[in-house]
């Protein structure tokens, strides 16, 4: 099964010979490297550009004024602060300039923590993108998503950013993308390049299918009764782990939500969940002051007070100015597992 | 940089025994200094690389390659606290310039072994993110680029505190594209507000993967500076003798005219970018051997003496090791110290952060 990283090159392939991407650039992203994660090795379109975040994303907006279709990439969402005021531009072009002006740009970036990045590599960007009207955003958590909503943020006329769960990209799926060879060493074989001299080698891609996962559609990962449980990125995966431990340890059947979209977010979903269980945790691992998952928490309290049973819960990362190097500052900083499955512990126990 | 050439040619019979680059002469004893300042960095930083791979430590980037330079830079400078004294906008290949200073080479093993010892940033943040208050050197930031556009802020005070401070700056050469580079050349030049800013570029030949020459119309960078009227030149960065008078050339203008002046070193990157690249040995050429070259031919040292630095340096270096993996680690709650100064007159903070009001 491929990995994040993989499924987004394979993404971007089938993008380049079937949905026009004209460019897919970035620090490090064309050859030799292929990206600081590899997700761009062996893209016909892909080259580098300078060290400069703010030319990156002028430069994809001109390309995409022009007719181009580009994806372009922030090596770390860390370092894509200071071009927010160009995200603001590009996500206001089409309503400042009369519906003239789309803006069909796809930005790509790794986001969250769990790599040991310290103070620069461990930032999250969701809940700062999402007060980026204008821009949708989508965050997968794993291979198959990630292959499908970068298809559909290529095809999407509005500038789409793809946040990359960065303690994920490298883990493997559980289902094939379509077109993806069975085995993984032929895959591997296939698309990875070599360590050492990469001058001569040429992926030899496999026939992809199209996937697309609309963009605003969230995905029910587990079904059950007892209470809901909301997240994306690196905390989806947790939080499935701790509904499985749940269900063995006490029988407790919860519905986990992968959200997917931070933007349209699947407030349907969400919605419906809350209304069958009466019972809702929000999981982030953005900072606390302010969180995307307090918009969705304030929803909840506005149009389901009398549905809940108990009341709401959100688990998000600190109020801090970081992540410490130190894995005793990232395990007391962001949610882990064991935060997680306490929350949700807690959230079923709580007397109705 | 034919030494015995230059050495034998230009220096007088009874002149002082040292090296000579071209015309640029440094006595025995500099060069030794510098040379003892380079050892201790690269075997720190050599072993910094193995506790990278051995589980002693996480991740590591620093300044192997560079040391010539940065040993110039630190032990030309007036090192202590406040405007009288030089600042340092270091980036992450600047452990030379530390040691240089007179740090010991625990400190910096101490930040690699991210242990709450770890003078710079209580292990938070990656190895070779220095910061120094006492002499003035600001904490180094994985942001690249924004080193240059704080200098001008502490040249700024520099210059009206009065005295010679400088505000030294110093990146990489593909980080001269961000927009803060040119906001430092811009900052520094306003009309009768020149400022006292050593920039310092060290070209390595490009960042990560990217080759500079594929990204920058291949001028020198420090033409760059050259329409804002900056003085500069250009220096082989693994010389340390042509480094050292390059360094006191710009040193001499920032202090003595209070403006800025840009230095461009070639350097080299002997272990890659950090080890997320594997941080193999490259090939580059390496400042320290070709210095001990130099020095035995000159007859200013010889093999069992360079020998036998090596040796000590690394006995060093191992017990350092040995003594910052058993220091204390942080504990839980230790993540919110230093979020906010202190401060008595208000509520909710009167001392250190502890979380939400
Ligand atoms: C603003 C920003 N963008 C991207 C990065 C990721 N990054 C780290 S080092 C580096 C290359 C730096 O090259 P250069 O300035 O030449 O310094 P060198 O590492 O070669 O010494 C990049 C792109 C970063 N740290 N900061």
């Amino acid at each position: 099964m491929a990995t994040i990283v993989q499924a987004v090159r394979l993404a971007l392939h089938y993008g380049e010979e079937h949905l026009g991407v004209t460019d897919v650039f970035g620090e490090d992203v064309g050859p030799p490297l292929g990206g600081v994660f590899t997700a761009t090795q062996g893209l016909k379109t892909a080259w580098n550009s300078p060290l400069d975040e703010r030319g990156i994303i002028g430069t994809a907006m001109g390309i995409a004024y022009a007719g181009g279709r580009p994806v372009c990439e922030i090596q770390f969402c860390d370092y894509g602060f200071n071009t927010v005021d160009l995200l603001k531009v590009a996500g206001n072009q089409r309503w400042a300039g009369a519906g003239e002006f789309a803006m069909p740009l796809v930005m790509m970036t790794p986001s969250g923590s769990g790599i040991r990045g310290s103070l620069y590599h461990s930032h999250s960007f969701e809940s700062l993108a999402s007060r980026l009207a204008g821009w949708k955003i989508v965050m997968p958590s794993n291979p198959l998503d990630a292959y499908g909503l970068m298809l559909s943020a290529i095809a999407d006329p509005n500038p789409v950013m793809v946040l990359l769960p960065k303690a994920l990209l490298r883990q493997k799926g559980d289902l094939l993308l379509p077109g993806e060879p069975k085995d993984q060493d032929e895959l591997k074989d296939r698309i990875d390049a070599p360590v050492g001299d990469r001058i001569a080698w040429k992926p030899r891609w496999p026939e992809m299918q199209a996937h697309f996962v609309p963009i605003g559609k969230a995905s029910i990962v587990r079904e059950g009764e007892v209470a809901t449980v909301v997240s994306y990125g690196r905390t989806l995966p947790l939080c499935v782990q701790a509904a499985d431990q749940l269900a063995e340890e006490h029988g407790w059947s919860f519905d986990v939500i992968d959200l997917r979209s931070i933007f349209p977010y699947d407030w349907k979903a969400i919605s419906a969940s809350i209304e069958k269980t009466g019972r809702v945790l929000f999981v982030n691992e953005d900072t606390e002051v302010t969180n995307f998952g307090e918009h969705l928490f304030r929803r909840t309290i506005d149009e389901h007070f009398y549905d809940l049973t108990v009341r709401p819960r959100i688990l998000m990362g600190k109020h801090l100015p970081g992540i410490g190097l130190n894995q005793v500052y990232e395990q007391n900083s962001v949610p882990q597992l064991g935060n997680i499955k306490d929350a949700m512990r807690a959230l079923v126990e709580d007397p109705a | 940089m034919d030494d015995q050439n230059a050495s034998s040619v230009k220096r007088p019979r009874n002149a002082p025994r040292g090296l000579a680059s071209a015309d640029q002469f440094l006595s025995t004893d500099r060069c030794l200094e510098l040379h003892r300042i380079m050892v201790r960095a690269r075997k720190m930083e050599e072993r910094m690389i193995k506790m990278s791979k051995s589980g002693e430590g996480i991740f590591w980037i620093g300044g192997p390659g560079e040391e010539a330079i940065n040993a110039c830079l630190g032990l030309q400078a007036k090192r202590g606290e406040g405007p009288a004294f030089d600042y340092f906008h270091l980036h992450y290949r600047c452990s030379a310039v530390m040691v240089a200073l007179g740090m010991e080479p625990l400190d910096s093993i101490r930040q690699m072994a991210n242990v709450v010892t770890d003078p710079f940033s209580r292990g938070r943040n990656f190895p070779s993110h220095f910061s120094r208050r006492a002499w003035n050197v600001l904490p180094v930031s994985s942001v690249i680029g924004i080193q240059w556009i704080k200098a001008p802020g502490t040249a700024l005070v520099q210059k009206r505190h009065g005295g010679d401070g400088v505000s030294i700056v110093v990146g990489g050469d593909a980080g001269t594209a961000e927009g803060d580079f040119q906001s430092c050349l811009i900052w520094s030049t306003r009309p009768q507000n020149e400022l006292p800013v050593l920039m310092v570029v060290l070209n390595n030949g490009g960042g990560i993967s990217t080759t500079h020459c594929s990204q920058h119309s291949c001028n020198n960078i420090v033409d760059r500076a050259k329409p804002f009227g900056i003085e500069g030149e250009i220096v082989d960065g693994n010389d340390p003798v042509a480094s050292w008078h390059a360094v006191e050339r710009g040193m001499k203008v920032c202090r003595t005219e209070r403006r800025p002046y840009m230095i461009e070193a070639n350097t080299s990157r002997l272990y890659g970018h950090s080890s997320s690249s594997g941080a193999p040995r490259t090939n580059d050429p390496d400042c320290i051997e070709l210095f001990e070259r130099r020095l035995i031919a000159a007859g200013l040292i010889d093999e069992s003496t360079i020998q036998t630095i090596h040796d000590q340096t690394r006995d060093e270096i191992e017990a350092a090791v040995a003594q910052a993996v058993r220091e204390a680690k942080p504990v839980p709650g230790d993540e919110h110290l230093f979020a906010y100064a202190p401060n008595p007159d208000d509520p909710t903070y009167p001392d250190d952060y502890t979380g939400l009001p």
